[in-house]
């Protein structure tokens, strides 16, 4: 980059710049990690706290947390209405990337802008509408309905990764595959399947992390028996504000990390090779 | 034909989960027969109601008769609470004139008999309200969505200034909506260009931090943002430690529209972000130094060479953000106070506080059409399935 004409002192001040928007970025995040382990039920820093007085840390709202009925709930239901979307998401949407990355595929550009958009779509009127619906159809408050709610919201997160991911894929390869003698499932389970793996698990992880955290359609369709862990923290925000949520944050906090880290290595490992 | 077979599953799913409940909601938007199935006989009589004076004796009768027979079936109160949206203080007269009616010796004049219960009764305002709210399709809703009403005498009038209420929080929505996206652009921009041009070890850590707080829940992060700005909080605790602020001058950052924008902003800055990145990263460094070396300034070359090609990541950044702004509910809901509120908020108040579904409903579709509109620019300007996430 042009560093004469820059000059040093831009230089410094454009990176000075962009080390207060990273700390915008993560460290409002962060800030909880430490206050989650507050012996006090206090949302800021006390000064034994700040002391580094071991007497000012504990783990008493893990504890909370963690016999609480409610939360362990939340937990389950978070982790069933979860998985299951995430199973249902998967399938469906790699079926479709695949159908959506064949040059063959009529209305393509329309067919994708229609799978898409209950991404785009303010969740808030997903939700409204699927109330009426669903009431309707007698699944709301009821697990299958959350179920088929999250599926949707989720879908449009493995349609983008897996066609992404069939975007540098050799479709010769499958023609190859063809030619030896093998039938459009062998050569799905041999071929296009180890290759696209990357993609399809990145968008499963998506979808299974907006259902994780998603609480709109928990408020309109979910019953109290379908309560989830946003659901529960958004209770907890509103209504009983309790350090104990700050627990429950940084779990989740570890938990994103986490996905996050799957999800880098798994997009570099399908990006490796020269597209 | 194979390609069409495997997109068929999810489409039918999107079909029947997802869009079939949008078209109901707007089905309800203009749609509403509560009234009309139980009042038949009335609306029919005041079709042919001349609309200028009290109606006649027959109407009067019928309507005591079908208020009747609606309260025995327990739909009373939600007929009298739709005709009050019309007219604000018909459901007690509704619901008070029944109680009187019920069991008394039929009078001889069920007119003269309502019309001392209540005058209104006799004001043909009432009857053009019990009329309006017998529409079994109807515009109502979206005209009360955009502070509009029906005149009694047909024609379309803007409700009084006081009663304004969803214009000027659409306005709102929309002018913090693009507020939120400049600031994105304006903090985003620079670090995706510091991305794009960093050596690839350390491009992918500072990638990561900018995807930690999509990754993290939103509810944690809203969690932070209270944590952080509230006034016992521990922004307003290291001001008032230092002394910068009085101990009991503590500022309000949060619960009003300072809290919605700040939050909103971090959670949408990396949609912003990862665009732009997507964009820098495919333009060579080579423009600037050959712009540098005809001998533009670091500014001529910046606008001449390098602001124009980022400009597809520009506008996939600012339209998605700005698409993901105004249908905004969860961060307003908790941290935007009575001040920070967006349209979503009203359409999750009609839904779940006030009952009025068919308002709800129609406020839902306002927004909704301006998110259609806008997918569709977003569709043709940066085409949906060039959209990546990371």
């Amino acid at each position: 980059m042009s560093g004469n004409s820059w000059g040093r002192v831009g230089r410094l001040g454009y990176l000075a710049y962009c080390s207060a928007v990273f700390l915008f970025l993560t460290a409002p995040i962060l800030v909880i990690v430490p206050l989650s382990f507050n012996v006090e039920p206090y949302f800021t820093f006390t000064e034994g706290m700040l002391s580094l007085d071991p007497q000012a840390y504990s783990l008493r709202w893990y504890r909370t947390v963690a016999e609480d009925p409610q939360w362990l709930r939340a937990l389950a239901n978070s982790l069933v209405i979860g998985f299951a979307a995430t199973a249902l998401a998967t399938a469906l949407g790699t079926l479709a990337a695949l159908g959506l990355s064949n040059p063959a595929m009529p209305g393509r550009s329309l067919a994708m802008s229609l799978l898409i958009s209950p991404m785009v779509t303010p969740v808030i009127i997903s939700a409204a509408g699927m109330f009426f619906f669903y009431s309707d159809l007698g699944l709301a408050q009821t697990y299958p309905g959350l179920i088929l709610a999250h599926t949707a919201l989720g879908t449009p997160f493995v349609v983008i990764t897996v066609t992404a991911t069939l975007s540098g894929f050799d479709p010769n390869l499958t023609r190859a595959a063809a030619s030896l003698g093998a039938g459009p499932v062998r050569t799905f389970r041999r071929v296009q399947l180890p290759l696209i793996a990357p993609g399809v698990i990145s968008g499963a992880l998506f979808a299974f992390a907006t259902s994780f955290d998603e609480v709109v359609t928990v408020l309109f369709i979910g019953g109290l028996d379908q309560r989830t862990i946003p659901r529960q923290m958004w209770a907890g925000i509103r209504e009983q504000i309790s350090p104990a949520i700050l627990a429950v944050a940084t779990v989740l906090i570890a938990f994103a990390l986490l996905l996050m880290v799957v999800v880098e290595w798994l997009r570099r490992r399908g990006n490796a090779k020269p597209a | 034909m194979r390609p069409a077979v495997l997109v068929l599953p999810l489409a039918a799913f999107i079909a029947v989960t997802f869009v079939a409940p949008l078209l109901v909601m707007l089905g309800r938007s203009v749609h509403d027969p509560m009234v009309a199935d139980a009042l038949p006989e009335t609306l029919g009589l005041l079709r042919s109601w001349d609309g200028e004076r009290t109606p006649p004796e027959a109407v009067f009768e019928t309507m005591a008769r079908e208020l009747l027979k609606a309260r025995r079936e327990k739909s009373l109160g939600r007929i009298a609470t739709r005709v009050n949206r019309v007219q604000a203080g018909l459901r007690s007269v509704l619901m008070k004139s029944v109680r009187r009616l019920r069991g008394a010796h039929p009078p001889d004049s069920w007119r003269e008999a309502m019309i001392a219960l209540d005058p209104k009764w006799g004001q043909t305002r009432t009857w053009h309200a019990i009329r309006r709210a017998g529409e079994r399709f109807t515009l109502r809703h979206y005209l009360h969505a955009l502070d509009l009403d029906q005149a009694p005498g047909g024609g379309i009038i803007r409700q009084p200034p006081d009663l304004r209420i969803y214009l000027p929080l659409l306005r709102r929505t929309l002018a913090v909506s693009l507020g939120i996206t400049l600031l994105c652009l304006l903090l985003g921009y620079p670090i995706a260009y510091l991305i794009a041009n960093a050596p690839p070890h350390r491009a992918n850590l500072l990638l990561l931090l900018v995807l930690v707080p999509f990754w993290t829940s939103l509810l944690v992060r809203t969690t932070s943002w209270i944590v952080l700005l509230q006034t016992q909080g521990v922004i307003n605790d290291l001001l008032a430690a230092v002394g910068l602020i009085a101990d009991d001058q503590r500022i309000s950052m949060i619960y009003n529209m300072t809290g919605t924008v700040v939050a909103m902003t971090h959670v949408l800055l990396p949609f912003m972000v990862l665009p732009l990145f997507s964009v820098m990263r495919t333009i060579p460094p080579l423009y600037m130094s050959a712009a540098a070396s005809l001998g533009a300034s670091f500014l001529q070359a910046f606008r001449r060479v390098y602001w124009p090609q980022t400009l597809p990541g520009v506008a996939a950044g600012s339209l998605l953000v700005f698409i993901l702004a105004i249908g905004y509910y969860i961060t307003p809901a908790l941290v935007g106070g009575q001040s920070g509120q967006l349209i979503s908020n009203m359409v999750a108040y009609h839904m779940q506080q006030s009952l009025n579904w068919g308002l709800a409903a129609a406020l839902g579709g306002v927004l909704l059409g301006g998110v259609f509109l806008l997918y569709l620019v977003f569709n043709r300007l940066v085409g949906v399935d060039r959209m990546r996430l990371g």
